[in-house]
């Protein structure tokens, strides 16, 4: 006897992202998704991204990790509010973890809240938690050849952050090859060159997040 | 990686579905993935063979059937299928088309036994 299923494998984690999203909306949250595999630079990027955003939107941040408080320490030490997720073991944040996370933080104070995922090129990308967008970062001594190892998490973000912009020299990062397949596997996202502990190029990258951030609020208002 | 936890969702909706029939045994579990999702044939299978024992999808097959890329162009109409690397409009080169296929992770349909 044959039964007729029809729904997605992750029903359960897409109705999460369905209740998380709907809560983000009444209380105007934007929330960033934010991947890249481990010490590409995701803290490094969360903390300057808060220096250059901090006067404009109350912000906080989700810090998903196998084990540690290691990185939410560090945003609480700049004084912003962090939760830390461990996930003991699995390779990725999803919709329930999130759903518990937010209640640990007072939602009407914040304007962007930002995810960072756990370190990993290929599974977070399955999975959505309500987010408003998701961004990658790849670092330069990762290699221009990674679109071509690991196409999907190019394709699924919004825009492509290039970190550790300072070391391009050293590693003989073929940037003109890195764009033209980029371009092709997402030809809408922005690539932005930054370097996150230095400073360099991290306010085109703000800029675009800001736009994105009042984007969704004017498009809030008109409903 | 996480296709055990994939695997894990799909037998979960499966003996949901079997039970609700009273079934006694899931002989196949029929599945669509789409060629543009990271979520390999191998790992998938390595993970029904470790989670089905003991279950009463024990014995029986999972079955994947894999849907290719497809996009639609916005300014000429064309769908097309695609390689992932190779999105662009075969007929008119534009470059920003809408990805209408290719994302799937759909459980379809559960083949059950039932005792009489
Ligand atoms: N040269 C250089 N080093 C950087 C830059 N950004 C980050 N780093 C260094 O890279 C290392 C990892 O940075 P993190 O920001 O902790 O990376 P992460 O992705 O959050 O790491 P995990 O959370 O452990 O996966 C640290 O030693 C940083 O100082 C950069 O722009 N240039
Ligand atoms: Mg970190
Ligand atoms: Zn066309």
């Amino acid at each position: 006897m044959e039964i007729d299923l029809s729904k997605p494998i992750l029903d359960r984690n897409e109705r999460l992202a369905e209740e998380n999203r709907r809560v983000f909306d009444e209380k105007g949250v934007f929330v960033l998704d934010l991947m890249a595999s481990p010490g590409a630079g995701k803290t490094s990027t969360i903390l300057a991204t808060i220096d250059a955003l901090r006067d404009r939107y109350g912000i906080a941040v989700i810090e998903g990790d196998i084990a540690s408080k290691v990185d939410a320490e560090k945003i609480s030490a700049h004084g912003i509010p962090a939760v830390q997720i461990n996930t003991g073991g699995a390779c990725h944040l999803e919709s329930d973890m999130i759903q518990r996370a937010i209640s640990a933080l007072d939602l009407d104070e914040i304007d962007l809240l930002i995810i960072e995922n756990v370190g990993n090129l290929v599974c977070p990308t399955e999975f959505n938690l309500g987010e408003n967008a998701k961004v990658m970062i790849l670092s330069v001594p990762e290699g221009h050849d990674k679109p071509y190892k690991y196409p999907n998490i190019f394709e699924i973000s919004e825009a492509v952050i290039l970190n550790k912009y300072d070391t391009v020299s050293v590693f003989d990062f073929d940037e003109d090859d890195f764009r033209s397949v980029v371009g092709k596997l997402n030809p809408r996202a922005p690539i932005f060159p930054i370097s996150a502990t230095k400073g360099d190029g991290v306010s085109a990258w703000t800029e675009w997040l800001a736009g994105r951030i009042d984007a969704a609020r004017a498009s809030a208002e008109e409903v | 990686m996480h296709e055990m936890g994939i695997c894990q969702s799909i037998l979960d909706a499966s003996f949901e579905a079997a039970e609700a029939e009273g079934a006694t045994r899931i002989k196949e579990i029929r599945i669509s993935v789409g060629e543009l999702t990271e979520v390999v044939d191998f790992a998938l299978q390595f993970a029904f063979e470790s989670l089905s024992p003991g279950t009463l999808a024990e014995g029986g097959k999972l079955v994947v059937n894999r849907i290719p890329a497809k996009s639609r162009c916005p300014s000429c109409g064309t769908e097309f299928e695609h390689d992932r690397f190779e999105t662009t409009c075969p007929e008119c080169g534009n470059p920003f088309n809408e990805n209408i296929a290719g994302r799937e992770l759909l459980i379809d349909s559960v083949d059950v036994e039932k005792d009489d």
